[in-house]
């Protein structure tokens, strides 16, 4: 093929490039779409046979030339594949494009195994799958050569070997063994950098020989052995010389490029190293080097709605056309409630000059923030939120202002006016309100779901700075000084230092000098002592407190040690900074020293009863530290009768969210498989339409919007979230009783799998948020076994279960 | 913090039921009636419709378990009242019959209150101490992981086996197969292994006789492959026999780990086939009793 050139070049034929060569091909502008795989739509390809593919925000209109509507992954495919046909798409399948090269004015686009062509625009619109890693020897192009496995229960009686060590290569070989004989190759000499349990899977499988493993090897070759029982042979290079194995197939599971760094090597430039910070773009979505566009997930817009409307739009933006976004009709409704009076763009451009914090965004994503942010205007008087609420958004004062209530008594008020902003401290820190939070008058403010904000933080860093350093004023006026003013904190904060720790990295140790206080703002610590040559551990404390305060009160040594038991962000304060603060306030020394009394107190009690250390310390290790509330049954009064689970089903759509039996237990405390409302939850980390979100009283649950796209399973690492449907409704209790209409009361669990189900979401524990008398798993339990309860508590529960 | 069904809410249903319990054994004592105490003095009739409705509520609790939204206290209160209540229908119960017995209805009726109490205090009895029984004998797994092991370690014993070769496959192909969990009932609750064995026969060249010899706990099995590497005097094949007996020895506690569960959870569930169908005998008795008594009033 000779080398070409092309008004336009499209990067990735997935909803985004599908739309936007859709657009060119009906426009009439000469443009290719390039596409790494042999077919569109790589990644819904992908998806299990029959699943639902959503259309979600359901609010936002589609403008594209190809159909979308939400159906099954077939429906959806077909749509596209017809309109590929009926717009006239220039596609070329099969073109990994490896490298883009500015060669003013146009770009060159190296394709693997192909010529290069050149463009005077590209869009790139490859997704966030990113390209699979391929084997590069020789004979990797032999059909017995496989990256992908859809369906395992697909091969029987084959011997299979997978290539690979992480989670995806396991998760095979395992699912393989069933009718296989596997055997998996490592290329170092442990699994590391996997799940827990698929470590454990893969250890055991492999002691006792259920697969075969060669570690420390490499594939050299993939060769043809015609006439041999297996009709391929996979040359290795281990540690002890080559090995020959015999087989049918090979999978090669050895993850794929990011992205992000391909985009690096094209000269787009991000803003941050946060593997979640987008790339640097216009309103017109083009990115750092002019000419070169970015749409869909990797611009952060993860939805296919979204995605397909912004192939549309790029298209007309490069052809010099100004049109409106499909949004704008979105924001024209959340500034009907504003008092401005304002078009759209000046709103937009009122609120950038108005508030500094919004000032250093570029105007594509502030437009994104606001369209998912909401405008209020509380009335004079009204709470926006409360002291100790669960919620987590975040809010900037546009007009107006309101009124800060600091501490217990409202003697200590504040008030802030346009322009400011509040609710950091929860946002950050995953924790309860600190302050209550009064509207005064002429009120007008954006409140912006968490997801949102750390996107930006994440992206922008003015808007980090800003908010870090809001973040330790507030925190130290609301652990120490609710008094004093921002600017009186400034000179104390200016002395403080942010530091990061791992899980179970120590922050001080017994013994060490004592001259920094902490104030945790992120995750939570454990404290412990070495008593008889032990560790035991004392006490637990969240976010929002601080550890350290013993040795400044007396600059002697530390008397305990401090470790984190997740990912904790701690605020250190030094000796001088510490003293400062106490001149400024009098009363903060006697409120301290009440503090080291009890805790000294505490350190006492629990020196007397080690077993107690023990037991929160096993709590610790199950991932309790990071939780806010937690299912633990007392397995000395459990009597398996499996009533939570059934209540938990009863009540939520035919799925318990809980397993009873599984889970580890330690000294009669059993961890049953069930949500713990983390306090930074992992399943949010990655949720396209940003269906989870937490309640005001903390609980984490899913909103009807989840798309089913199961990445929140993925990332807990807890196991508590499944994909499932809405079982059919039961008779009731009575028709049940005397008619024998079943299934009755607690049974059929399976009611769930019925071929006529609809599409499956993600179900996971809401802690019954909205049933009057809270969560039904402990109020079914007939003996008692069943409690929830946060990490605060664990100390007390383990003492009075010992008496 | 966990609480059992006795120490609920420090014992308040205790303090209820003794109080109802004390005050008619008061009134009784002090009740002189024309006629001996029966159910048809004034008190006697004041116990009996108060009798009759406790047994309506005590009944009610199988209803309001599986009212899974009922916001009418937790299920925990219920059993909790249920158990210190139904003890005091007894008490009750006895003061209405005014200590009068016979071979009719009336009794009958009694009779079954107190089977179903009595039942209901071995459920007591069987919740308060077998779920330690059953905690500790689980070692953290669960019934699906034990099983999941059970399976592994029916590979290796047989891997092992066919590595030593001989008439070792087939004595643990054997010993595996007739192992049995579970059965009746009566096998579930009294914990009973009918596990056999046919053993190779050891008289070569002789007539083929295999037998099926009962191997509780494995032992049989144990016993054999001990005889084995007794007879044994090549190291390699010591050292395999060795692992072997080893395997089946781990494979053994599993299996009684496995039965020892389904005993306990049988125990946990027997006492119930006996409370749930004395209590409907004890309402169609009551029925009777209460239409006898006014048919012949």
């Amino acid at each position: 093929m000779s080398s070409s050139h092309h008004r336009i070049a499209i990067v990735g034929a997935g909803p985004g490039g599908l739309s936007a060569a859709a657009h060119a091909a009906v426009q009439g502008v000469d443009h290719v779409l390039l596409e790494a795989s042999p077919a569109h739509a790589h990644t819904i390809q992908r998806y299990q046979k029959g699943k639902h593919v959503m259309a979600e925000p359901p609010v936002l209109p589609l403008r594209s030339e190809l159909e979308f509507a939400a159906g099954t992954r077939e429906s959806v495919l077909e749509r596209w594949q017809s309109g590929i046909r009926a717009s006239g798409i220039n596609v070329r399948y099969g073109c990994e494009v490896v490298a883009i090269r500015p060669r003013n004015p146009t770009f060159l686009l190296e394709i693997a195994g192909h010529d290069a062509i050149t463009a005077d625009a590209v869009v790139f619109a490859i997704g966030m799958q990113g390209n699979l890693r391929r084997l590069g020897v020789p004979g990797a192009d032999l059909p017995c050569v496989q990256y992908q496995l859809d369906d395992p229960d697909e091969y029987s009686n084959e011997v299979i070997v997978v290539v690979g060590a992480g989670d995806a290569a396991i998760e095979n070989a395992i699912a393989l063994a069933e009718h296989n004989e596997v055997v998996i190759v490592n290329r170092s000499d442990e699994f590391t950098r996997v799940k827990d349990g698929n470590l454990k899977l893969i250890s055991r499988a492999i002691d006792t020989k259920r697969l075969g493993c060669y570690y420390r090897s490499n594939v050299a070759a993939v060769e043809t052995a015609s006439g041999a029982a297996r009709p391929y042979v996979l040359v290795l290079d281990t540690a002890e010389g080559e090995a020959r194995i015999a087989c049918d197939r090979v999978i090669a599971r050895i993850g794929a490029t990011p992205p992000r760094r391909f985009v690096e090597s094209c000269g787009i430039s991000f803003p941050g190293p946060d593997p979640t910070a987008l790339p640097t773009l216009t309103s017109h979505y083009e990115s750092s080097v002019g000419g070169l566009h970015v749409i869909g997930a990797l611009g952060g817009y993860p939805l296919i709605k979204q995605a397909m409307n912004q192939g549309y739009e790029v298209i007309e933006y490069i052809l010099g056309r100004d049109i409106r976004p499909a949004d704008h009709p979105l924001l024209e409704e959340q500034f009907r409630a504003l008092p401005f009076g304002l078009d759209v763009d000046a709103t937009l451009q009122l609120m950038q000059e108005r508030v500094p914090l919004f000032r250093e965004i570029n105007p594509l994503q502030f437009r994104e923030f606001i369209i998912g942010s909401k405008m209020l205007r509380p009335a004079k008087g009204s709470p926006v939120f409360r002291r100790n609420d669960y919620t987590d958004t975040f809010f900037v004062i546009l007009d107006g202002s309101v009124d800060l209530e600091i501490g217990d008594e409202d003697s200590h008020r504040l008030t802030l006016g346009p322009g400011q902003f509040f609710g950091e401290m929860s946002l950050l820190s995953g924790r309860r309100r600190s302050a209550t939070v009064i509207a005064g008058p002429g009120c007008v403010l954006v409140e912006s779901p968490r997801r949102e904000v750390l996107k930006l933080i994440n992206s922008v860093d003015a808007v980090r700075l800003q908010i870090d350093r809001h973040f330790v004023i507030r925190a130290i006026r609301t652990a120490f000084a609710p008094g004093a003013s921002d600017e009186d904190l400034a000179g104390v904060a200016s002395g403080t230092r942010v530091n990061e720790f791992r899980t179970g990295q120590v922050i001080f140790a017994e013994g060490d000098a004592a001259d920094t206080l902490h104030l945790i703002r992120s995750g939570s610590v454990a404290v412990s002592r070495n008593i008889g040559g032990r560790e035991i551990v004392t006490s637990y404390v969240a976010a929002g407190n601080y550890v350290g305060e013993m040795g400044l009160m007396g600059r002697t040594r530390r008397i305990a040690t401090v470790r984190a038991n997740v990912a904790t962000e701690t605020i250190s304060l030094d000796a001088g900074s510490f003293d400062s603060l106490l001149a400024k306030n009098p009363a903060l020394r006697q409120k301290v020293q009440a503090l080291v009394r009890e805790r000294l107190a505490e350190n006492a009690r629990l020196a007397a009863q080690p077993q107690t250390g023990d037991i929160v310390s096993f709590l610790m290790q199950q991932g309790l530290g990071e939780a806010t509330d937690v299912l633990l049954i007392d397995e000395s009064l459990c009597i398996g009768c499996d009533n939570c689970e059934k209540a938990c089903a009863e009540t939520h759509d035919g799925t318990s969210r809980l397993d009873r039996e599984a889970g580890p237990t330690f000294a009669r405390l059993h961890v049953p498989t069930s949500c713990r409302h983390c306090e930074d939850p992992h399943c949010m980390t990655d949720c396209p339409p940003d269906a989870i979100r937490r309640a005001p009283n903390g609980e984490v649950f899913i909103r009807d919007n989840c798309i089913g796209c199961g990445n929140c399973e993925k990332n807990c690492p807890y196991g508590v979230i499944q994909m499932a449907a809405a079982a059919a409704p039961k008779p009731g209790l009575l028709p049940w009783l005397l008619f024998g209409a079943g299934p009755g009361p607690g049974e059929n669990p399976a009611a769930r799998d019925r071929k006529d189900a609809g599409p499956k979401k993600a179900v996971k524990c809401d802690m019954c948020k909205d049933l009057a008398g809270g969560p039904a798993c402990v109020r079914a339990c007939p003996t008692g076994a069943a409690i929830r309860i946060g990490p605060e508590g664990f100390i007390d529960l383990v003492r009075l279960s010992d008496r | 913090m966990h609480q059992s069904i006795l120490a609920y809410r420090r014992m308040r249903y205790l303090w209820i039921a003794s109080a109802v319990s004390l005050a008619a054994i008061i009134v009784y004592a002090l009740h002189r009636p024309a006629e001996p105490p029966n159910g048809g003095t004034w008190l006697g009739y004041t116990l009996g419709v108060a009798g009759t409705l406790l047994i309506a509520w005590l009944t009610a609790f199988g209803i309001r378990k599986r009212r899974y939204s009922s916001t009418l206290g937790s299920v925990q209160g219920w059993l909790s009242a249920h158990v210190y209540l139904g003890a005091a229908l007894v008490v009750i119960a006895t003061l209405h019959a005014g200590m009068q017995f016979g071979l009719n209805v009336h009794t009958l009726a009694y009779a079954l209150t107190c089977l179903v109490v009595a039942s209901g205090i071995a459920g007591v009895w069987l919740y308060l101490r077998y779920p330690e029984l059953m905690s500790r004998n689980r070692v953290a797994q669960t019934r699906e992981q034990m099983l999941a092991e059970l399976v592994d370690l029916d590979r290796l014993c047989s891997r092992q086996a066919a590595a030593i070769g001989g008439e070792f496959p087939d004595a643990i192909m054997s010993g595996r197969d007739r192992t049995k969990l579970g059965g009746s009932a009566w096998a579930l609750l009294a914990g009973r292994d009918g596990s056999q064995l046919l053993l190779p026969s050891p008289a070569a060249g002789g007539p083929q006789q295999e037998r099926a010899l009962p191997n509780p706990s494995q032992t049989r099995l144990l016993d054999w492959l001990g005889a084995r590497l007794a007879e044994s005097t090549d190291g390699e094949r010591t050292r395999q026999i060795h692992e072997l007996m080893s395997l089946v020895g781990a494979r053994r506690s599993l299996l009684d780990r496995l039965r020892r569960d389904a005993q306990i959870r049988a125990w946990l569930e027997a006492w119930l086939y006996l409370h749930i169908p004395a209590t409907f005998a004890l309402i169609a008795a009551l029925i009777a009793h209460i239409i006898v008594v006014f048919l012949y009033w």
